[in-house]
């Protein structure tokens, strides 16, 4: 028998034969219709629910994770703006300290000048004494007539001569007065200018002051807004954080690139040290390691100086250290990080020795002539290295500043895309859930589609009878609505 | 009373040292050997003698492609191959790369003073050289083993030597260079690609991990190239 028609109730006729399960299906399908239609909507829920839960814990967490990076957002943007504001005021202080601590100075010394000028201006205001009482005496001789005899005339003539000659004294006496005030005026040029020079220098001072004023109000009001938590403190601090993460992205990424050179100036030299021929992993020499450590080592060093240095806060042990014993620390850092400076140095000059040893070995061995003794020119790569092998390490220290922005801003920026992701997610699984549980609908609704027979016969009856419609062998709309 | 109480601590300390180096020496290395050594077996019989310069090539090839802790030997194939006196030049290279370019220097001009003036043998056994290959190369205990075999790959034995036997060249690359064609060959160039054939059979069959033809010298890079 062909395994194919076995399904046939009359082999003869495979329509009848289908007709008739159909029939038998129908039949069975509507009498388990409402155990159906529960199991459907039970596996919904069952699906569904989960999902919809899932979404809204995942919407949950991702509130609580805003709520939490919002707040150590504004912590640290608020004390970055307090140790901003606490320079500002030191700015100031420095400014008070250096500038106004000789104002008194100043001011006596404008003060002086300012008399000075006083006096020497009573000086100029001094006019020459009145003409003497003789000269009403000669007004009363002018009176005499001309024609008063020989006497007279000798008289007048002698008068003329001796009020000629009193007055080229008293005009000569005028200009050395004159002369004397004018001297004393062009005195006071030298005054005047020392005075407008203070005087800017104070304008200067005092818009210093003012400028340094005005940018600490910005910052306070900054910090207001940061303790008031308000929307737009969080959105500033938020762009802020993300573009420090930026660029100090970028620095490491130029920092990564420093190592690389630095790794494979020194990889080479090292094998001559460790060994060419042990082997980390199948691809990894220890010699490699051994260099790559050598440059981490110098990394941390310049991390340390830097912290030391209270440049980077990223060790609160080191911040907290005292004076003497931070000083001593850095000390150490910066003799550790000069020492493999120079064995940098020693390993980069050593590689360009073996790179020629190994360029003349094989010459050699391709029997090709070998190249002429070089000049300086060709001392110059062997320099370069040397000098890249001691400089890089220092170069490196300064990566502490980036990595320090990077890892305060990789908090913010971290917390935010998995806020997002957070919040994705939980949209995915809403609508996986409601897909489910519509499913289920759109399954409730097919399966009585293909129990359409029976529904038909079973509405016919119950209008004959002229009973009321079962609520749910009638229309699916009679459904109670499920909760969406 | 101070001292006995710190003595255990001490002994407890030096123990989770000694562990803590144990546990990172054994998870740091890499058990596996990364070198390699080649055994280059040269063929100075007959007329194949004049190839030595070729020979040289190679060997100068391979100096200058080794690396530091890597191993080579060149040895002659003669009348009877399988002896140690064969070995015209051994050399393990040392790990810093200055000394074993130094090696490579002393080996250079050892090979350098075997192939002057040389005169060919009357026989070719290869199979003799082979199996002292296979031996200096498995006494090296190197990653990557490779025997190479400059010569035209006939064998002539004379009536006392033995050497239809099955031997053993497990894990070993071999590598034939330079098989230059006989006038046999010409004639006939079956010949020829008959005896190719029934040495990679049986340098398979013996448990090669390779069997290669490199007659281009051009090509030499192919030596360490893997399949």
């Amino acid at each position: 028998m062909d395994v194919s028609r076995f399904w046939l109730i009359w082999p003869d006729s495979p329509a009848l034969s289908l007709l008739a399960l159909v029939l038998l299906a129908m039949a069975f399908l509507y009498a388990a219709r409402l155990p159906m239609h529960q199991l459907i909507r039970a596996a919904g829920h069952a699906v569904g629910g989960p999902l919809r839960m899932a979404s809204r814990w995942l919407l949950a967490a991702a509130v609580e994770i805003n709520d939490r990076n919002k707040a150590v957002l504004l912590a640290h943007g608020r004390r970055e703006l307090e140790k901003r504001i606490e320079r500002e005021f030191e700015r100031i202080a420095t400014l008070v300290n250096r500038d106004l601590q000789g104002y008194p100075v100043l001011q006596r010394k404008l003060a002086d000048e300012v008399t000075t000028i006083e006096e020497d201006y009573k000086k100029c205001g001094e006019v020459p004494p009145p003409p003497p009482d003789w000269v009403e005496a000669v007004a009363a001789i002018g009176k005499i007539k001309s024609g008063g005899g020989e006497l007279a005339m000798s008289i007048l003539e002698g008068i003329n001569q001796s009020i000629n000659r009193i007055h080229d004294k008293a005009i000569a006496e005028y200009r050395k007065s004159y002369e004397a005030r004018h001297a004393i005026l062009e005195k006071f040029m030298p005054c005047w200018r020392a005075i407008e020079k203070t005087l800017s220098q104070v304008d200067k001072n005092i818009s210093g002051l003012l400028d340094s004023a005005l940018s600490v109000d910005n910052l306070m009001s900054q910090y207001e807004q940061i303790v008031a938590k308000t929307d737009k403190a969080v959105h500033a601090l938020t762009v802020s954080a993300l573009t420090q993460f930026g660029i100090a992205l970028l620095v490491m990424l130029v920092a990564i690139g420093g190592t690389f050179i630095n790794f494979k100036l020194i990889a080479l030299p090292m094998s001559e040290m460790v060994g060419a021929a042990d082997y980390i992993t199948a691809s990894l020499r220890t010699s490699e390691v051994a260099a790559l450590v050598i440059i981490l080592v110098e990394a941390s060093m310049g991390l340390f100086l830097m912290e030391t240095l209270r440049i980077t806060r990223l060790f609160p042990v080191i911040a907290n250290l005292g004076d003497q014993a931070r000083r001593r620390m850095m000390w150490v850092a910066l003799t550790l990080l000069v020492t493999l400076a120079g064995i940098e140095a020693a390993l980069a000059l050593m590689r360009d020795m073996l790179i020629q040893d190994k360029q003349a070995l094989v010459q050699s061995l391709a029997s090709v002539q070998q190249a002429a003794a070089d000049s300086w020119v060709g001392k110059i790569p062997t320099v370069g290295q040397m000098l890249l092998g001691f400089i890089l390490p220092f170069a490196l220290t300064f990566v502490a500043i980036p990595l320090e922005s990077l890892i305060h801003s990789a908090r913010t920026v971290g917390g935010a895309l998995l806020m997002v992701l957070a919040r994705g997610f939980a949209l995915l699984l809403r609508i996986a859930g409601n897909l489910i549980r519509q499913a289920s609908r759109v399954l409730v609704h097919l399966y009585d589609v293909a129990i359409v027979l029976p529904l038909w016969f079973e509405r016919m009856a119950s209008g004959a009878r002229g009973a009321p419609a079962r609520s749910d062998a009638g229309s699916i709309t009679l459904q109670p609505r499920e909760e969406s | 009373m101070n001292a006995l109480t710190s003595r255990p601590r001490r002994l407890v300390l030096h123990t989770i040292a000694a562990a803590m180096a144990t546990g990172l020496t054994s998870a740091c290395g890499d058990p596996r050997n990364h070198n390699q050594a080649v055994y280059m077996l040269v063929d100075t019989s007959g007329t194949y003698v004049q190839e030595a310069n070729k020979a040289q090539s190679i060997v100068n090839f391979l100096l200058g492609t080794l690396n530091p802790g890597d191993s080579l030997a060149v040895a002659k194939v003669e009348s009877r191959s399988f002896n140690e006196k064969d070995i015209v030049a051994r050399a393990t290279f040392d790990t810093r790369p200055s000394q074993a370019n130094a090696q490579k220097r002393a080996f250079r001009d050892k090979v350098d003073g075997y192939f002057r003036g040389r005169k060919g043998s009357a026989f070719t056994d290869i199979t003799g050289g082979l199996l002292q290959g296979a031996e200096y190369l498995n006494e090296t205990g190197a990653g990557s083993k490779t025997l190479v075999i400059f010569s035209d790959m006939q064998e002539e034995l004379d009536k006392v030597t033995v050497r239809n036997f099955p031997i053993d060249l497990k894990d070993i690359r071999v590598i034939a260079v330079n098989v230059v064609k006989l006038n046999t060959d010409n004639i006939d160039p079956r010949r020829y690609l008959g005896r190719i054939e029934a040495w990679e059979k049986r340098v398979l069959a013996a448990g090669a991990k390779e069997w290669r033809v490199i007659n281009d010298l051009e090509r030499l890079n192919a030596i360490f190239e893997r399949t």
